[in-house]
């Protein structure tokens, strides 16, 4: 069973995190994968980091940024990543724009993540049909989990039609925003949360967007099965670096 | 071959929505009402009445008498020039906003490179009485503080992009990001033929005024409606776009595409996307584009400021991979004297966007009975000190 299925299956709530590969220095990305996981956090997003994000915020954006200035590519990133299984055990996503894959090759970048051990991909601008008709036999092929997104303005059967191509969790969107840019959760967001939660889909949802805290992580975890932190994780890593990862992932878990 | 877009907005392999799940509703909402819209009688009418008696329409097609003595051929010059803000932007935005207001949307955002699409966004809004915002990267706000000034006398409020490279493709990006923000009361002005479907097409489908007066005012001048050529330059493409429209599936009218060069092809320095392109996906739209081998965007680079777009539209993309349409890179040394010749020559002073166009009669002969249309899409007065600077007038 794929790794992201049995961490759904465990009896708690979960917390994943976003970084983007490559920042704040080009070789980190071992090490904070690592330091995450021994921090508790139970499923990680590598950012594969692209020049136009278009569904992110400055925050990630900037990272980003300056992940391309130090290096970072598609092919160091699977180079850093090479013995990654040897010392990590938690699901590992990659999160990227497809225009690099699409450079890359699909199937051969899907073979690759098979290979290293990756267990999904978050791809925002890859479209559900298009992903349906043409990339969904490559990503069986190789064993991926591929992630879709849903948000406040989804419709009923739209999110009908997700549910039903997924195979892992549903990444739900909190607001209409890119990331990074809300502040807590209202009433707008809890309505949301149990909208979807009431819907009672095959997949659970993880939510991302807008949590930066334990306050808005409890939120959102009161209806979802996990909630995804970007943007706050990455304000933590450039202000502390890399070695106090454990003092965000405490104060975000309590 | 059929060179229009088909039902699932594409243009042979090019086109299509990849956008972010955020931005679904939105251009769903646009992609399922567009046509609909487009075709009601009272928006047809609006359309229409407006770009005759607020932009100056049909622009006149003028015989380039001089020009054409000296090319030895016919040269005729479709005068976007002389419509209302000095381009073709114009008839883009006026569907646009008839459109936003069907909709029933109250906030307009758009992004500008060199700040004609922004002038020309704000100019509709002010129009309409409707919020504008324009999206506009922190070193073209430097670069083109007249139409800054412009669109905020117009009453629009102007946001630096400050991301990435900071010029058009971060406004883009920025404008984009605006509408996942906003995706109930804002529609999203895009000006050319990008951007993810219906984008492309419908836009094409508001320039296509273009050439459906070249059809009727040659007509009148040679008695026939089709010319051997119709020249425009490229950028995003939607000057081109709307003077191809009408002569798309007809092949005995041969198309010419004209790119930015640069300081050459091989420089390093240039915006010629279909010769340094490869395919991929740029603002949600599967065409060429310029990128790393790694798949990142590159900055383009060209003299005028309307050209240097690292990606093309998905028409043309088309247009390139089937050969229907020739595509000629042109540099700025070369698009600069061909812009003062036509004022030597003509007494018309054109933007660089348009100079680049007529860059072609020297590289490529034409015939002496062969009618040549040119699409002359914009004036010069916003590059006066481009050309003072490089003419050092």
């Amino acid at each position: 069973m794929n790794r992201i299925n049995q961490k759904l299956n465990e009896d708690k709530k979960l917390l994943s995190i976003y970084f983007t590969a490559g920042y704040p220095n080009l070789n980190d990305t071992l090490t904070i994968i690592e330091n995450l996981e021994k921090s508790g956090v139970d499923m990680i997003e590598i950012g594969l980091p692209f020049s136009d994000p278009l569904a992110d915020g400055p925050t990630i954006q900037a990272s980003s940024t300056e992940a391309l200035k130090n290096g970072m590519t598609t092919e160091v990133l699977f180079k850093q990543l090479k013995d990654v299984r040897k010392t990590v055990s938690i699901p590992l996503i990659i999160m990227g724009y497809f225009n690099p894959m699409l450079q890359y090759g699909v199937e051969a970048f899907c073979k690759k993540c098979q290979e290293i051990g990756i267990d999904g991909l978050i791809i925002p601008d890859l479209p559900v049909d298009v992903y349906n008709e043409q990339y969904k036999s490559t990503f069986e092929k190789y064993g991926l989990i591929n992630v879709f997104l849903i948000t406040p303005q989804t419709s009923k059967e739209r999110i009908k039609f997700i549910d039903s191509i997924s195979n892992g969790f549903i990444y739900m969107v909190s607001s209409a925003s890119v990331t990074g840019s809300s502040k807590g959760f209202g009433d707008t967001q809890t309505n949301y949360f149990k909208r979807i939660a009431d819907m009672q889909l095959n997949n659970p949802q993880i939510v991302g967007f807008g949590i930066n805290n334990n306050d808005t992580f409890t939120q959102a975890t009161t209806y979802a099965k996990g909630a995804i932190i970007g943007s706050a994780f990455i304000k933590h890593l450039s202000n502390n670096g890399v070695n106090k990862i454990e003092d965000f992932i405490s104060s975000v878990r309590k | 071959m059929n060179y229009n877009i088909n039902e699932k907005g594409y243009y042979g392999d090019f086109g299509g929505a990849f956008i972010p799940e955020m931005l679904y509703p939105n251009v769903e909402e646009l992609r399922q009402n567009y046509l609909n819209i487009m075709a009601e009688p009272s928006f047809k009418a609006e359309f229409d009445q407006l770009l005759k008696d607020y932009v100056g329409r049909p622009s006149p097609l003028y015989f380039a008498k001089r020009l054409s003595e000296k090319y030895n051929t016919k040269i005729y010059l479709k005068r976007e020039d002389l419509n209302h803000t000095g381009a073709h932007k114009i008839n883009n935005t006026i569907g646009q906003i008839l459109m936003a207001k069907r909709l029933g949307k109250n906030r307009i955002i758009a992004e500008t490179g060199a700040g004609q699409h922004g002038v020309a966004t704000a100019t509709v809004c002010a129009l309409m009485g409707i919020e504008c915002i324009v999206y506009m990267g922190e070193i073209d706000i430097a670069r083109q503080a007249p139409n800054v000034a412009r669109m905020k006398m117009l009453g629009a409020t102007v946001i630096p992009a400050t991301s990435g490279s900071k010029t058009l493709k971060d406004a883009t990006n920025e404008a984009i990001r605006d509408w996942i923000n906003n995706p109930v009361d804002t529609h999203y002005i895009i000006g050319s033929v990008v951007g993810p479907h219906p984008y492309p097409d419908m836009v094409a489908k508001f320039q296509a005024v273009v050439s459906e007066e070249i059809k009727f005012q040659l007509k009148d001048k040679e008695g026939t409606e089709n010319p051997d050529y119709v020249i425009a330059c490229v950028g995003g493409g939607s000057n081109a776009a709307g003077a191809y429209y009408h002569y798309l599936n007809n092949e005995n009218v041969k198309l010419i595409a004209v790119e930015a060069a640069g300081l050459g092809v091989d420089s390093g320095e240039s915006a010629a996307t279909s010769v340094l392109g490869k395919e991929g996906i740029i603002h949600g739209s599967k065409t060429l584009l310029m990128q790393t081998n790694d798949g990142q965007i590159t900055e383009p680079y060209s003299i005028s400021a309307g050209l240097d777009y690292p990606g093309v539209g998905p028409m043309h993309a088309h247009l390139y991979k089937t050969g229907r349409a020739e595509f000629i890179s042109i540099t700025d040394d070369q698009a600069m004297q061909a812009g003062l010749e036509l004022c030597k020559l003509e007494g018309i002073i054109p933007a660089i966007e348009t100079s680049h166009a007529l860059g072609v009669f020297e590289q490529k002969t034409f015939k002496p009975n062969d009618i040549v249309v040119v699409s002359l899409s914009g004036r010069g007065d916003k590059d006066l000190q481009n050309y003072i600077d490089y003419f050092k007038i």
